[in-house]
Protein backbone atom coordinates (compact mmCIF):
# COMPACT_ATOMS: atom_id res chain seq x y z
CA UNK A 1 0.00 0.00 0.00
CA UNK A 2 1.41 3.36 -0.97
CA UNK A 3 1.52 5.93 1.80
CA UNK A 4 2.03 9.68 1.59
CA UNK A 5 4.06 11.19 4.37
CA UNK A 6 2.23 13.92 6.25
CA UNK A 7 5.61 15.27 7.28
CA UNK A 8 7.31 15.77 3.91
CA UNK A 9 4.63 14.81 1.34
CA UNK A 10 6.75 11.97 -0.06
CA UNK A 11 4.89 8.98 -1.48
CA UNK A 12 6.36 5.66 -0.39
CA UNK A 13 5.40 2.00 -0.46
CA UNK A 14 6.21 1.55 3.21
CA UNK A 15 4.07 2.92 6.00
CA UNK A 16 7.08 3.93 8.05
CA UNK A 17 9.09 5.71 5.36
CA UNK A 18 8.97 9.45 5.86
CA UNK A 19 6.70 9.19 8.86
CA UNK A 20 7.44 8.60 12.51
CA UNK A 21 7.00 5.00 13.55
CA UNK A 22 3.58 4.10 14.93
CA UNK A 23 3.68 4.64 18.67
CA UNK A 24 1.12 2.99 20.97
CA UNK A 25 1.18 6.15 23.08
CA UNK A 26 -1.68 5.06 25.29
CA UNK A 27 0.50 2.56 27.18
CA UNK A 28 2.33 4.23 30.06
CA UNK A 29 4.52 3.07 32.89
CA UNK A 30 3.06 3.91 36.32
CA UNK A 31 5.46 2.30 38.79
CA UNK A 32 7.89 -0.58 39.24
CA UNK A 33 8.74 -2.51 42.41
CA UNK A 34 11.25 -5.25 43.21
CA UNK A 35 9.83 -6.35 46.53
CA UNK A 36 13.20 -7.61 47.70
CA UNK A 37 12.97 -8.90 51.25
CA UNK A 38 9.20 -8.42 51.53
CA UNK A 39 6.36 -10.90 51.37
CA UNK A 40 4.05 -8.47 49.57
CA UNK A 41 4.09 -5.54 47.16
CA UNK A 42 1.44 -2.82 47.18
CA UNK A 43 0.80 -0.22 44.52
CA UNK A 44 -1.28 2.51 46.14
CA UNK A 45 -2.79 5.80 44.96
CA UNK A 46 -3.14 4.39 41.45
CA UNK A 47 -4.10 7.18 39.03
CA UNK A 48 -7.69 6.91 37.83
CA UNK A 49 -6.86 8.30 34.40
CA UNK A 50 -6.44 5.06 32.46
CA UNK A 51 -8.91 2.57 31.05
CA UNK A 52 -7.07 -0.64 31.92
CA UNK A 53 -4.04 -1.67 33.94
CA UNK A 54 -1.41 -4.28 33.18
CA UNK A 55 1.09 -5.94 35.51
CA UNK A 56 4.20 -7.49 33.96
CA UNK A 57 6.20 -9.57 36.42
CA UNK A 58 9.40 -11.56 36.85
CA UNK A 59 9.01 -13.60 40.02
CA UNK A 60 10.79 -15.87 42.49
CA UNK A 61 10.17 -16.62 46.16
CA UNK A 62 12.72 -17.22 48.91
CA UNK A 63 10.26 -19.65 50.46
CA UNK A 64 10.68 -23.37 50.90
CA UNK A 65 9.85 -26.01 48.32
CA UNK A 66 9.69 -25.93 44.55
CA UNK A 67 7.29 -23.10 44.16
CA UNK A 68 4.81 -20.80 45.79
CA UNK A 69 1.65 -18.94 44.88
CA UNK A 70 1.34 -15.23 44.24
CA UNK A 71 -2.10 -13.83 44.99
CA UNK A 72 -3.71 -10.52 44.15
CA UNK A 73 -6.10 -8.38 46.15
CA UNK A 74 -7.31 -4.85 45.52
CA UNK A 75 -8.35 -1.98 47.75
CA UNK A 76 -7.09 -3.49 50.98
CA UNK A 77 -8.41 -6.25 53.16
CA UNK A 78 -10.88 -8.75 51.72
CA UNK A 79 -13.33 -11.21 53.14
CA UNK A 80 -14.53 -14.63 52.05
CA UNK A 81 -16.76 -14.25 49.02
CA UNK A 82 -15.21 -11.02 47.76
CA UNK A 83 -13.40 -12.80 44.94
CA UNK A 84 -14.01 -15.71 42.61
CA UNK A 85 -11.52 -17.29 40.25
CA UNK A 86 -10.75 -20.06 37.76
CA UNK A 87 -7.61 -21.55 36.27
CA UNK A 88 -6.46 -23.79 33.41
CA UNK A 89 -2.98 -25.30 33.59
CA UNK A 90 -0.80 -27.48 31.40
CA UNK A 91 2.43 -29.00 32.70
CA UNK A 92 3.45 -30.93 29.62
CA UNK A 93 1.79 -34.12 30.82
CA UNK A 94 -1.58 -33.22 32.31
CA UNK A 95 -4.15 -30.51 31.73
CA UNK A 96 -5.89 -29.42 34.92
CA UNK A 97 -8.47 -26.85 35.79
CA UNK A 98 -10.13 -25.61 38.91
CA UNK A 99 -12.04 -22.85 40.55
CA UNK A 100 -12.56 -20.97 43.74
CA UNK A 101 -16.21 -20.48 42.97
CA UNK A 102 -17.08 -19.63 46.57
CA UNK A 103 -14.38 -17.06 46.99
CA UNK A 104 -12.98 -18.85 50.02
CA UNK A 105 -9.44 -17.62 49.44
CA UNK A 106 -10.42 -13.94 49.34
CA UNK A 107 -7.89 -13.28 46.57
CA UNK A 108 -7.02 -14.19 42.98
CA UNK A 109 -4.14 -16.53 42.14
CA UNK A 110 -2.05 -14.88 39.42
CA UNK A 111 1.36 -16.58 39.31
CA UNK A 112 3.49 -19.50 40.43
CA UNK A 113 6.93 -18.22 41.42
CA UNK A 114 9.62 -20.87 41.84
CA UNK A 115 11.16 -21.07 45.31
CA UNK A 116 14.34 -22.12 47.04
CA UNK A 117 14.32 -25.74 45.86
CA UNK A 118 14.40 -24.57 42.26
CA UNK A 119 17.74 -23.91 40.58
CA UNK A 120 19.00 -20.39 41.03
CA UNK A 121 18.37 -17.91 38.25
CA UNK A 122 14.99 -19.47 37.39
CA UNK A 123 12.10 -16.98 37.55
CA UNK A 124 8.48 -17.35 36.52
CA UNK A 125 6.59 -14.68 34.62
CA UNK A 126 3.06 -13.39 34.72
CA UNK A 127 1.18 -10.78 32.73
CA UNK A 128 -2.04 -9.63 34.38
CA UNK A 129 -4.69 -7.44 32.78
CA UNK A 130 -7.05 -5.52 35.08
CA UNK A 131 -9.98 -4.31 33.04
CA UNK A 132 -12.00 -1.12 33.51
CA UNK A 133 -10.42 -0.67 36.93
CA UNK A 134 -11.67 2.91 37.38
CA UNK A 135 -15.25 2.22 36.34
CA UNK A 136 -17.67 2.42 39.26
CA UNK A 137 -20.58 0.63 37.57
CA UNK A 138 -19.21 -2.88 37.23
CA UNK A 139 -17.34 -5.57 39.12
CA UNK A 140 -13.62 -5.79 38.41
CA UNK A 141 -12.18 -8.63 36.36
CA UNK A 142 -8.62 -9.90 36.08
CA UNK A 143 -6.93 -12.28 33.69
CA UNK A 144 -3.41 -13.62 33.78
CA UNK A 145 -1.06 -15.52 31.49
CA UNK A 146 1.69 -17.03 33.61
CA UNK A 147 4.25 -19.78 33.61
CA UNK A 148 7.67 -21.20 34.19
CA UNK A 149 9.61 -23.95 32.47
CA UNK A 150 12.47 -25.78 34.18
CA UNK A 151 13.00 -28.57 31.65
CA UNK A 152 13.04 -30.96 34.57
CA UNK A 153 11.16 -31.72 37.75
CA UNK A 154 7.53 -31.20 38.53
CA UNK A 155 7.35 -27.45 38.84
CA UNK A 156 6.79 -26.32 35.28
CA UNK A 157 3.58 -25.15 33.71
CA UNK A 158 1.78 -22.59 31.63
CA UNK A 159 -1.35 -21.13 33.19
CA UNK A 160 -4.43 -19.19 32.18
CA UNK A 161 -6.08 -17.59 35.22
CA UNK A 162 -9.05 -15.35 35.70
CA UNK A 163 -10.77 -13.71 38.62
CA UNK A 164 -13.32 -11.18 39.67
CA UNK A 165 -13.61 -8.77 42.60
CA UNK A 166 -17.29 -8.56 43.41
CA UNK A 167 -17.30 -4.84 43.97
CA UNK A 168 -18.01 -1.87 41.73
CA UNK A 169 -15.57 0.39 43.57
CA UNK A 170 -12.71 1.81 41.52
CA UNK A 171 -9.39 0.11 42.15
CA UNK A 172 -7.00 2.51 43.84
CA UNK A 173 -4.55 -0.03 45.26
CA UNK A 174 -3.23 -3.47 44.30
CA UNK A 175 -1.48 -5.85 46.68
CA UNK A 176 0.49 -8.91 45.58
CA UNK A 177 1.23 -11.42 48.34
CA UNK A 178 3.36 -14.56 48.31
CA UNK A 179 1.97 -17.64 50.01
CA UNK A 180 5.39 -18.35 51.52
CA UNK A 181 8.73 -16.54 51.62
CA UNK A 182 9.73 -13.14 50.31
CA UNK A 183 10.31 -11.72 46.87
CA UNK A 184 13.80 -12.82 45.87
CA UNK A 185 16.50 -10.55 44.54
CA UNK A 186 15.94 -10.03 40.85
CA UNK A 187 12.15 -9.86 40.99
CA UNK A 188 10.47 -7.12 39.01
CA UNK A 189 6.82 -6.07 39.09
CA UNK A 190 5.89 -3.28 36.69
CA UNK A 191 2.48 -1.58 36.61
CA UNK A 192 1.30 0.03 33.39
CA UNK A 193 -1.75 2.07 32.47
CA UNK A 194 -3.54 1.70 29.14
CA UNK A 195 -5.61 4.58 27.77
CA UNK A 196 -8.42 4.34 25.29
CA UNK A 197 -9.03 6.95 22.64
CA UNK B 1 5.35 11.31 29.82
CA UNK B 2 8.25 9.27 28.35
CA UNK B 3 7.44 6.73 25.68
CA UNK B 4 6.73 3.33 27.21
CA UNK B 5 5.61 1.04 24.39
CA UNK B 6 7.63 1.60 21.23
CA UNK B 7 7.90 -0.16 17.90
CA UNK B 8 11.44 -1.37 17.24
CA UNK B 9 11.15 -3.04 13.85
CA UNK B 10 8.59 -4.45 11.45
CA UNK B 11 9.24 -7.06 8.80
CA UNK B 12 6.56 -7.44 6.14
CA UNK B 13 7.53 -10.24 3.84
CA UNK B 14 7.89 -9.35 0.18
CA UNK B 15 9.03 -12.87 -0.65
CA UNK B 16 8.50 -16.26 0.93
CA UNK B 17 11.11 -17.13 3.57
CA UNK B 18 11.74 -20.02 5.92
CA UNK B 19 12.34 -17.74 8.86
CA UNK B 20 12.61 -14.19 10.13
CA UNK B 21 15.35 -12.81 12.35
CA UNK B 22 15.56 -9.59 14.34
CA UNK B 23 19.15 -8.65 15.09
CA UNK B 24 20.90 -5.93 17.07
CA UNK B 25 17.90 -5.54 19.36
CA UNK B 26 18.31 -2.43 21.54
CA UNK B 27 19.03 -3.24 25.18
CA UNK B 28 17.13 -0.23 26.49
CA UNK B 29 13.74 -1.78 27.23
CA UNK B 30 12.38 -3.96 30.03
CA UNK B 31 10.40 -6.44 27.94
CA UNK B 32 9.98 -7.20 24.25
CA UNK B 33 6.69 -8.02 22.53
CA UNK B 34 6.71 -9.71 19.13
CA UNK B 35 3.41 -9.65 17.24
CA UNK B 36 3.02 -12.06 14.33
CA UNK B 37 0.31 -12.27 11.70
CA UNK B 38 1.37 -14.88 9.19
CA UNK B 39 0.54 -17.64 6.78
CA UNK B 40 2.66 -20.37 5.26
CA UNK B 41 3.12 -22.48 2.16
CA UNK B 42 2.16 -25.55 4.19
CA UNK B 43 0.40 -25.64 7.55
CA UNK B 44 3.01 -26.03 10.25
CA UNK B 45 3.94 -25.09 13.79
CA UNK B 46 6.21 -22.15 14.50
CA UNK B 47 9.34 -22.20 16.62
CA UNK B 48 11.65 -19.62 18.09
CA UNK B 49 15.28 -19.31 19.06
CA UNK B 50 17.53 -16.51 20.28
CA UNK B 51 21.18 -15.62 20.20
CA UNK B 52 21.53 -17.54 23.48
CA UNK B 53 20.12 -20.82 22.20
CA UNK B 54 22.09 -24.03 21.99
CA UNK B 55 20.96 -27.64 22.12
CA UNK B 56 20.84 -27.72 25.90
CA UNK B 57 19.51 -24.29 26.77
CA UNK B 58 15.95 -23.92 25.52
CA UNK B 59 12.78 -25.77 26.52
CA UNK B 60 9.07 -25.11 26.67
CA UNK B 61 5.64 -26.17 27.85
CA UNK B 62 2.45 -25.70 25.86
CA UNK B 63 -1.26 -25.75 26.68
CA UNK B 64 -3.71 -25.96 23.80
CA UNK B 65 -7.27 -26.69 22.74
CA UNK B 66 -9.08 -27.12 19.43
CA UNK B 67 -12.75 -27.37 20.35
CA UNK B 68 -12.71 -31.11 20.80
CA UNK B 69 -10.30 -31.32 23.70
CA UNK B 70 -7.39 -29.75 25.51
CA UNK B 71 -3.81 -30.94 25.67
CA UNK B 72 -0.37 -30.11 26.94
CA UNK B 73 3.08 -30.99 25.67
CA UNK B 74 6.71 -30.18 26.23
CA UNK B 75 9.67 -29.43 24.04
CA UNK B 76 12.68 -30.54 26.04
CA UNK B 77 16.21 -29.44 25.54
CA UNK B 78 17.95 -31.29 22.76
CA UNK B 79 17.05 -29.00 19.94
CA UNK B 80 18.28 -25.53 19.14
CA UNK B 81 14.71 -24.21 19.02
CA UNK B 82 11.40 -24.47 20.87
CA UNK B 83 7.91 -24.83 19.37
CA UNK B 84 5.40 -22.29 20.69
CA UNK B 85 2.27 -23.17 18.66
CA UNK B 86 0.03 -26.24 18.23
CA UNK B 87 -2.24 -27.87 15.65
CA UNK B 88 -0.03 -26.55 12.80
CA UNK B 89 -1.51 -23.13 13.51
CA UNK B 90 0.45 -21.33 10.80
CA UNK B 91 -1.95 -22.24 8.03
CA UNK B 92 -2.02 -21.29 4.38
CA UNK B 93 -4.85 -18.76 4.66
CA UNK B 94 -3.61 -15.21 5.05
CA UNK B 95 -4.59 -13.56 8.30
CA UNK B 96 -5.77 -16.65 10.16
CA UNK B 97 -2.72 -17.06 12.39
CA UNK B 98 -1.63 -14.56 14.97
CA UNK B 99 0.69 -14.76 17.93
CA UNK B 100 2.00 -12.47 20.65
CA UNK B 101 5.32 -13.40 22.24
CA UNK B 102 6.53 -11.68 25.42
CA UNK B 103 10.28 -11.76 26.12
CA UNK B 104 10.41 -10.80 29.79
CA UNK B 105 13.42 -8.92 31.18
CA UNK B 106 15.29 -9.83 28.01
CA UNK B 107 18.26 -7.52 28.67
CA UNK B 108 18.78 -8.66 32.23
CA UNK B 109 22.13 -10.47 32.63
CA UNK B 110 21.48 -12.09 36.02
CA UNK B 111 18.43 -14.27 35.39
CA UNK B 112 17.46 -16.94 32.90
CA UNK B 113 15.12 -15.74 30.18
CA UNK B 114 11.43 -16.63 30.09
CA UNK B 115 9.26 -16.16 27.02
CA UNK B 116 5.50 -16.47 27.36
CA UNK B 117 3.24 -16.60 24.33
CA UNK B 118 -0.32 -16.82 23.09
CA UNK B 119 -1.13 -17.98 19.58
CA UNK B 120 -4.44 -18.31 17.80
CA UNK B 121 -5.94 -19.67 14.62
CA UNK B 122 -9.70 -20.00 14.67
CA UNK B 123 -9.54 -22.70 12.01
CA UNK B 124 -7.01 -24.75 13.99
CA UNK B 125 -6.97 -24.01 17.71
CA UNK B 126 -5.54 -21.87 20.49
CA UNK B 127 -2.30 -22.26 22.37
CA UNK B 128 -0.37 -20.77 25.27
CA UNK B 129 3.29 -21.55 25.82
CA UNK B 130 6.06 -20.76 28.25
CA UNK B 131 9.64 -21.15 27.09
CA UNK B 132 12.78 -20.98 29.20
CA UNK B 133 16.18 -19.99 27.89
CA UNK B 134 18.41 -21.22 30.69
CA UNK B 135 21.12 -18.68 30.13
CA UNK B 136 21.66 -15.34 31.80
CA UNK B 137 22.98 -13.41 28.81
CA UNK B 138 20.96 -10.68 27.18
CA UNK B 139 18.80 -11.46 24.18
CA UNK B 140 20.13 -9.52 21.22
CA UNK B 141 18.53 -11.44 18.38
CA UNK B 142 15.34 -13.46 17.86
CA UNK B 143 14.54 -15.93 15.08
CA UNK B 144 11.08 -17.21 14.18
CA UNK B 145 11.01 -20.24 11.90
CA UNK B 146 8.70 -23.20 11.33
CA UNK B 147 8.75 -26.95 11.67
CA UNK B 148 9.34 -28.73 8.37
CA UNK B 149 10.28 -27.34 5.01
CA UNK B 150 7.53 -24.78 4.50
CA UNK B 151 7.95 -21.04 4.14
CA UNK B 152 6.22 -17.98 5.56
CA UNK B 153 4.13 -16.38 2.83
CA UNK B 154 4.35 -12.96 1.24
CA UNK B 155 2.51 -10.38 3.31
CA UNK B 156 3.20 -12.02 6.66
CA UNK B 157 4.09 -9.42 9.28
CA UNK B 158 6.42 -9.62 12.27
CA UNK B 159 6.51 -6.53 14.49
CA UNK B 160 8.84 -6.18 17.46
CA UNK B 161 7.98 -3.72 20.25
CA UNK B 162 9.87 -2.64 23.34
CA UNK B 163 8.22 -1.91 26.70
CA UNK B 164 10.01 0.29 29.17
CA UNK B 165 9.20 0.24 32.88
CA UNK B 166 9.50 3.29 35.09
Amino acid sequence: MAVVSIKNKLRRGNLLVGNDAYDPAGFESIATATGSGATSITFSSIPQTYTHLQLRMLLRSTGTGDGRDLNLTVNGAASTGDYKSHYLIGNGTTVSSGADANGSTANVWIANPPASATASGIFSVSIVDILDYANTNKNKTFRALAGVDLNTGVYQNVMLLSGVRLSTAAISSITLTLSNGNFATGCSVALYGIKSA
Amino acid sequence: MPKTYEPISTQTLSSAVTGVTFTSIPQTYTDLVLVINASASTAANAWLSTNLTDVSSLSGTRLYADGTGAGTARTSSGNDFVVFTAYDQVTTTAGNFNAVLNFMSYANTTTNKTIITRSNNASAGVCAAVCMERKTGAITSITIDMVGTGTYSIGSTFTLYGIKAA
